[in-house]
């Protein structure tokens, strides 16, 4: 696969005179280094596909099969390449398509500018031919978003989306563009990248005060623990993070997106929070004496139940957005701005130690866990494989370098429990949205993104069938996604939880499915069926061998549950291990 | 691994706080954008926090728009939600205060029919108890001004319903901070350092005759 990377192209771009608005997005869009849209075409942004008919050579476009793939695909790129994704939509349906990954995006924080169609101006609110209110559908799941009716706008609201939706806690932008507008010829100034909006603070500023509070605080700790989430690979503050967390020689445990911020094997990395997380790391969050939580938000996914988390605890809480500081758990001490700045500054004033004893309580219930859960879940000697196996494998044949896209459910929590990464940026799945149907389109966009690297999407049966139409992307443009499903014939999360606190009444979680591989192969996608243990590490290489894409179903037990567990409703400490 | 539907589904919020919820005002500095009205209400309605009054107009400086929003709530519910409005592109500053901190104001307007306010009550006596004044005198109807709190407003309606109101409307809450000092400057400064962008509407709602589309 061949993707052009866009050169980081010069500040300002020169004056043109007399072109369209739509010639306009195109040259601004590649002003702001952006090398690959993922679009589909429709009425009310054919102007803006027309001009960028000229532009083929410089701007890769990816026609996906249905909007919401753009989106995903875009979001996967990002997450990936740590660059803003671009998706390209026309109006109404194409609009409203695009909701769902701005929702996805939303709550996720990737940095994705989206160009939506709009009907002529003159016609807003006329009920229009593919007239939708885009504007107000999008403003709860955008960072900002705005509605250019005139060509002179253009190139500054591109160049304002591209700097909200990349700076400070990064979000989806939608810019909105009347079809008078695409068509509208104007001279171009020449396009300027934005630097600064004046009401907007993308970093509060950081006071040392808090800093030195802290540094305090952790230097006195008997029993510190660290949790980290996206925000240390939003702010590229990978190696900042690591110095912090050898010098003050605490164990961290990652949230579901801060997962590959630290490599699996680090000896201080201590594993997964939350309701599917390691067992050490939910209970001992109850037992530490300083929790210092690093660009995460305490989901209630992450916390359980908040009169019983960490109160004995005194709370560090380390975020570049203050509307998560006290939002869910009330901070001792809150360290507002960019971790990337703000590491650095702590782990200065941080005494050098180990904390033995502290952390081999980590390691110990680690070894409980193992013999409880992972060793049946990963090397099953007998029975029906099981997900935990597979990912176990694909490991083993990797060697923790693949980018790994994950879907939403029991093969999400089991691939994020026990997928090893050497390095940041190779997890991608959708966390606060949980939204199935992400990871096909969302690995496509991470190999756009990585070109150089393997990436594998891992996705459930029902998941799959979601957004199983982008096949036909893959099959059209070539991206070389390996794509494993897991298929346990049930929508197999709902169905744990009907199992576990309905009395088993399994109510339309009993899933069919098409014969997978017959329809990658209607796609020209090679594939094969696992149905035997004895076969799968063979059909795995086989996969990672094959010259692009690829699908290897695996047929994995019916009614397998994923543990440990917090059930809802129920603090960490109260994880159970079966 | 047993547990009863209900353990597994509700959570029983016996941490609540002890806190109360009363009034609170919260002030906003805006840009002056389309669809800003919008990205602030739905910071309420998404957590179904009813409005009680909301107003938005200019500030003393232009380009620069205030907002006074009224709610019944929590201190700490409104404290994150002014974090949230905060967190908006287009919002310069948010604030909140309880009643004790602020100075407010409501204007009602009362439409009255003349001919009954003449015959039968002493006009002279309710203005002067109500500190209203009379904006329009005609022969059909005159109409009163009055501004003051929620309770003397609604007072006023009392006093004239038996002469037969005819219309009443009332604005929401204006407020001025108590412990503001030195905002006016702030504000001026600020526009000063770095005018404020012009707004640009839609100029071709009007032109529907005049352009080909499909």
């Amino acid at each position: 696969m061949e993707v052009a990377t866009a050169p980081a192209t010069a500040n300002t771009t020169q004056p043109i005179m007399n072109i369209t608005g739509s010639e306009v997005v195109i040259r601004s869009l590649l002003a702001e280094g952006a090398s690959t849209v993922f679009g589909y075409p429709g009425g009310a942004i054919m102007p803006i596909y027309d001009a960028l008919y000229d532009f083929n050579d410089q701007l890769q476009h990816i026609l996906v099969r249905h909007e919401q793939g753009a989106i995903h695909a875009a979001q996967g790129f990002a997450r990936t390449s740590g660059k803003t994704g671009v998706v390209f939509a026309t109006s109404g349906p194409g609009a409203t398509n695009l909701v769902t990954g701005l929702a996805d995006a939303m709550i996720d924080s990737t940095p994705v500018v989206c160009i939506t169609g709009q009907v002529f101006a003159h016609l807003l609110g006329t009920d229009a031919f593919q007239e939708t209110d885009v504007i107000n559908i999008t403003a709860p799941v955008t960072k900002w978003n705005y509605q250019v009716t005139d060509a002179s706008e253009i190139s500054e609201v591109i160049a304002k989306a591209f700097y909200i939706a990349g700076s400070g806690r990064p979000g989806p932008v939608l810019v909105d563009i009347t079809k008078n507008a695409q068509v509208q010829k104007i001279d171009f100034a020449g396009h300027t990248p934005c630097k600064h909006i004046r009401s907007y603070r993308p970093k509060p500023q950081v006071r040392s005060e808090f800093v030195e509070a802290a540094a305090k605080l952790i230097n006195e700790a008997e029993r510190p623990y660290i949790l980290f989430g996206q925000g240390v690979i939003l702010g590229n503050a990978e190696a900042e993070f690591k110095a912090f967390v050898e010098k003050s020689g605490i164990p961290a445990a990652w949230t579901l997106l801060g997962l590959s911020a630290l490599p699996t094997n680090h000896p201080l990395n201590v594993g997964m929070l939350g309701m599917h997380g390691n067992y050490g790391p939910n209970v001992l969050t109850n037992e530490c004496d300083v929790l210092i939580a690093i660009g995460m938000r305490f989901d209630d996914r992450v916390t359980g139940r908040l009169d019983k988390y960490a109160k004995q605890a005194k709370i560090i809480h380390l975020d570049i957005d203050p509307a998560e500081i006290d939002k869910n758990v009330k901070a001792t001490v809150p360290v507002w701005g960019d971790c990337k700045e703000t590491l650095p500054l702590l782990t200065n004033l941080v005494a050098q130690k180990q904390h033995t004893a502290w952390v081999q309580r980590f390691r110990d219930m680690a070894e409980e866990e193992h013999k409880v859960v992972i060793q049946d879940e990963c090397n099953p000697q007998s029975g029906e494989m099981t997900m935990g196996e597979v990912i176990n494998l694909l490991n083993k044949l990797t060697n923790g370098n693949a980018v790994i896209v994950t879907d939403v459910g029991q093969h999400q929590m089991v691939a994020c429990r026990y997928a090893t990464f050497n390095q940041s940026r190779s997890n991608v799945t959708s966390g606060g949205l949980g939204t199935m149907g992400f990871a096909l389109p969302a690995a496509i966009g991470a190999k756009y993104g990585a070109p150089n690297r393997p990436v594998v999407a891992v996705i459930g049966d029902g998941g799959f069938q979601m957004t199983i139409q982008e096949l036909g992307t893959i099959m059209q443009f070539g991206a070389d996604v390996k794509i494993i499903i897991l298929n346990n014939n049930f929508l197999g999360m709902v169905r744990q939880w009907q199992e576990l606190f309905l009395e088993k009444r399994y109510s339309f979680v009993d899933i069919t499915s098409p014969d997978f591989v017959q329809v990658a192969k209607g796609y020209y996608i090679d594939g094969q069926r696992i149905t035997d243990r004895s076969n799968l590490e063979t059909g795995l290489q086989t996969m990672l061998n094959h010259k692009g894409s690829y699908l290897l179903e695996v047929m994995v037990a019916k009614e397998n549950n994923v543990f440990p567990m917090v059930p809802q409703g129920c603090g960490v400490a109260e994880i159970r291990l079966k | 691994m047993k547990q009863s539907f209900a353990q597994a589904f509700m959570y029983s919020p016996n941490s609540g706080s002890a806190s109360i919820k009363e009034e609170y005002t919260i002030t906003v500095y805006t840009e002056n954008h389309i669809g800003l009205l919008t990205r602030i209400s739905i910071i309420f309605s998404r957590r179904k926090i009813n409005i009680e009054s909301l107003n938005t107009s200019p500030s003393e400086i232009p380009g620069i728009h205030r907002f006074n929003i009224v709610i019944h709530e929590t201190e700490d519910v409104v404290k994150k939600l002014v974090r949230q409005i905060e967190k908006q592109v287009e919002v310069l500053k948010a604030y909140y205060n309880t009643n004790d901190e602020i100075i407010w104001q409501e204007m009602a307007l009362y439409k009255v029919p003349t001919s009954e306010i003449a015959a039968k009550a002493k006009v002279e006596r309710l203005l002067r108890q109500y500190g209203a004044r009379a904006v329009v005198i005609r022969n059909d109807y005159t109409v009163f001004e009055t501004t003051g709190h929620r309770e003397e407003t609604d007072q006023l309606i009392e006093v004239l319903a038996p002469f037969g109101l005819i219309e009443f409307v009332r604005s929401a809450r204006v407020a001025i901070i108590k412990a503001s000092a030195g905002f006016h400057e702030k504000l001026r400064e600020f526009e000063q350092a770095e005018p404020g962008e012009e707004v640009i509407e839609n100029e071709y709602l009007d032109k529907q005759q005049e352009v080909f589309s499909m």
